[in-house]
């Protein structure tokens, strides 16, 4: 599937990367004059990712940002003065200095949830907001990215398996930037693609060149479409690189000069530029405008920003604990009589849907299934497992990897009813319930 | 109307909510068709449906991530433990998480976390934990741990309804050993409040959960020799009620701390300094405390009975005490 973008949009797309590089740019220059408190972390070289996935959502949707989305914060409505002041620690900010950097975000309006330092925390919580959404009907779709680090956490397995189990409407953003501060990749995963990871989860995925926005728009979008209709998670491989050490603080001697020349050579920003100008999509004089305007509001931000004094000493005691200064209250976007009694009872019993036996494994020898004791003839239809997913490294813009489908499992059991075998005491002491 | 246990005490409270109100729901391990590993949540799945009776995978992490998730959403999720020694899987969630949201950027955590907890039914190391004291340090979550059926169902009713994370600790022992007859109309507890169970003049024992009836038992006895005791039952262990256990140091003059916790770093510390910073002049005797060994909880009857304090520690202890 292929999803058309306006004119308009492809204007946007620009507008949205380079405001997050020209943030970027100016955050090192406060950092340099210590107006930044604490570290900075760039997102220089991943905007295409960030502004490309991000775009692909609805106002409804959901998003977490990690560190380096500043580019899906900017797409979700938040303005760089919010970011600018996070990073100052000034008391307009939106935590008014009780965290830094992207560490903040909106329930109510833009739905955003602020990310933890802790890396992968927001996998199970996104599946937490995804679940709600769907409860509560709101057909959204929450989405959220790790670094090819975070993906080695606790947290992404458990998070990533029980929205697989749920079918949590969840697009999952591997952002595979090559390093996790020090360590790259191979170190991290021992495999080529971070994508295949989801094969033990047994949802979809795809590898995206992340440095291509209309593609990674592309496969968002497919991924974030798939996902409302309610076919699960969906994991994307953003391919792409760290332009700048972990922090300002690290020079990233580590990393092969070579290899910055060559993701240099594929900057995002660069290579949309030339993509707009080839495809007729703009001109000259619609660069310049959109420059200025950049330039303009980056200007007024910043004005914003530096007036807004550090926070008085007084809020460090306030708001460890709601105390009616909130409302919580969700919005139903289904009848609460479908979820309340008499309406939302059950029968309290679980459909096993097979029995898990030797001879239902689809990958074993007719040899083997006959030795555990089923003469061969359950070899189950093999899961079709095919892949569609392009080449990990696409070379033009617009060029979009397609969905990688889970494998299917066969729907119902193959054993003959004679051949079940008691589970022991079910729920009221049956055996081999459907 | 029949005495009712502490179990079918919370049982009903999260029934009672749930019938209340759609925005809560239940998450946690083998918690629906089978009804959780101690039946607290009996039939819920059969009255509310599979969205709101969430089964889950072996996660701890993913228990609690969701429960966020699901509370941001405006929901107010109680997650089950299946013992509340798991807890430690989790700990980042809860005290990296769902502690700082509500301070960091405005996001309250209205979520429960709850599950079967303390000693004395040989569960071993690793099923018997007393781990409130990890969660009494973390600002921006509550603690409760009740020690009657009453206190039990109304604390976790204000739980539910409150708009910050609640951990509720449910002591196993007590589950189906303490039992009272409970009012038909919707009540509630407060949280945050402790409550003098025995009154008396000579000597004030602070405490909570299963200790609270040893101490009321270890009461009774030393009144028969003369020591006059008033029992405190904190009930809720965060936020403090200082103003209740002061209160009490001041008519009694003596303070004797109860708890099943081990006892580096338990509850009772905080409490001597609570004290000596509002009571000192009324002090007329030092601050002691009965208290479990520092050790893990041991599996074998005899070691986990050396473990635990029991009535005799508290008896003699007092009688230390009140002689001053
Ligand atoms: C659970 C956890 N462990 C360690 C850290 C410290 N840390 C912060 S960022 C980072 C590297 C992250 O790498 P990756 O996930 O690839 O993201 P990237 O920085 O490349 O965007 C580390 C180790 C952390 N934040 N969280
Ligand atoms: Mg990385």
């Amino acid at each position: 599937m292929s999803y058309p973008l306006t004119r308009d949009q492809h204007l946007e797309l620009y507008y949205f990367m380079k405001l997050n590089r020209a943030l970027d740019e100016q955050l090192v220059r406060l950092f340099r004059q210590n107006v930044v408190v604490g570290g900075l972390y760039s997102n220089l070289g991943q905007e295409a990712t960030s502004v490309g996935t991000a775009y692909a959502l609805e106002k409804r949707d959901w998003i977490a940002p990690m560190i380096r989305n500043v580019g899906g914060l900017l797409v979700k409505g938040f303005k760089p003065r919010d970011i600018l002041m996070q990073y100052m620690a000034r008391k307009d900010s939106p935590t008014m200095g009780k965290d830094g950097t992207s560490h903040f975000g909106d329930l109510k309006v833009r739905h955003v949830v602020s990310p933890i330092s802790m890396l992968g925390d927001l996998v199970p919580v996104m599946t937490g907001v995804a679940i709600a959404g769907r409860y509560l009907g709101q057909n959204i779709v929450a989405m959220t990215w790790v670094g090819d680090g975070a993906t080695s956490t606790g947290a992404f397995h458990e998070g990533l398996n029980f929205a697989a189990t749920q079918r949590a409407a969840l697009v999952l953003v591997v952002e595979n930037n090559q390093w996790a501060y020090s360590t790259p990749v191979a170190k991290q995963v021992p495999l080529h693609n971070l994508a295949d990871r989801a094969k033990a989860y047994g949802i979809a995925s795809s590898i995206v060149d992340g440095n291509d926005v209309v593609a990674v728009y592309q496969t968002a979008k497919e991924a974030v479409d798939r996902c409302r209709a309610g076919n699960g998670p969906v994991l994307i491989e953003a391919k792409t690189m760290r332009m700048k050490g972990h922090a300002q603080h690290d020079p990233a001697e580590y990393v092969p000069k070579e290899m910055f020349e060559y993701w240099e050579a594929r900057d995002p920003i660069a290579r949309y530029e030339k993509y707009l100008t080839e495809n007729n999509i703009w001109d000259a004089k619609s660069k310049a405008g959109l420059d200025a305007r950049i330039d303009k509001e980056l200007k007024e931000e910043l004005e914003f920003a530096e007036k807004s004094p550090l926070p008085p000493p007084d809020l460090a005691e306030q708001g460890v604990y709601c105390e009616g200064c909130h409302t919580v209250e969700a919005e139903w976007k289904r009848s609460k009589k479908e979820v309340t009694p008499p309406q939302s009872s059950v029968k309290p019993e679980w459909e096993v849907a097979d029995f898990g036996g030797f001879d239902l494994a689809s990958t074993i020898s007719s040899k083997a299934a006959a030795a555990a004791g089923n003469g061969g003839k359950s070899a189950a239809s093999a899961p079709s497992g095919k892949s569609m997913r392009n080449s990990p490294e696409p070379k033009s813009n617009g060029q979009k990897a397609s969905l990688q489908k889970p494998n299917e499992r066969p729907e119902k059991s193959r054993i003959a009813e004679a051949e079940r075998v008691p589970f022991g005491r079910g729920p009221k002491g049956k055996a081999g319930r459907k | 109307m029949a005495p009712v246990t502490m179990l079918e005490a919370i049982r009903q409270a999260i029934f009672e909510e749930m019938e209340r109100d759609p925005s809560v729901v239940t998450i946690g391990e083998d918690i629906g068709v089978y009804g959780g590993a101690f039946k607290v949540t009996a039939g819920l799945l059969e009255r509310f449906g599979w969205e709101r009776v969430i089964d889950t995978p072996i996660s701890e992490t993913a228990i609690i991530g969701a429960a966020v998730g699901m509370s941001y959403q405006g929901l107010r999720p109680i997650a089950e433990l299946q013992f509340i020694d798991f807890i430690a899987c989790c700990f980042n969630q809860i005290t990296n998480f769902v502690a700082k949201s509500h301070y960091r950027w405005g996001a309250p955590v209205p979520m429960v976390m709850r599950g079967p907890s303390g000693g004395g039914v040989h569960g071993g190391p690793f099923h018997s934990a007393n781990p409130e004291m990890y969660f009494v340090h973390t600002p921006g979550l509550k603690v409760i741990y009740p020690s009657t059926a009453y206190d039990a169902k109304g604390l976790l009713k204000s739980a539910i309804r409150d708009n910050n994370p609640v951990l509720f600790f449910e002591h196993k022992f007590l589950y189906r050993r303490v039992k009272e007859e409970l009012p038909s109309d919707d009540y509630t507890v407060p949280i945050g409040k402790a409550i003098v169970r025995r009154e008396g003049r000579d000597l004030t024992i602070v405490t909570y959960a299963a200790m609270m009836h040893t101490s009321l038992e270890a009461a009774d006895e030393l009144a028969k020799e003369g020591i006059d005791v008033e029992v405190v039952d904190l009930r809720t262990l965060l936020p403090l009620d200082k103003e209740t256990i002061l209160h009490s140091v001041k008519k009694t003059n003596k303070l004797l701390i109860v708890h099943e916790d081990t006892r580096t770093g338990g509850i009772a510390g905080e409490i001597a300094a609570v004290a000596c910073e509002g009571a000192f002049e009324d002090l007329d005797g030092p601050i002691l405390r009965v208290t479990a060994k520092d050790s893990p909880v041991p599996f074998s009857p005899p070691l986990e009975e050396r473990f635990l304090p029991n009535k005799n520690d508290i008896l003699s202890t007092a009688r230390e005490l009140a002689a001053y």
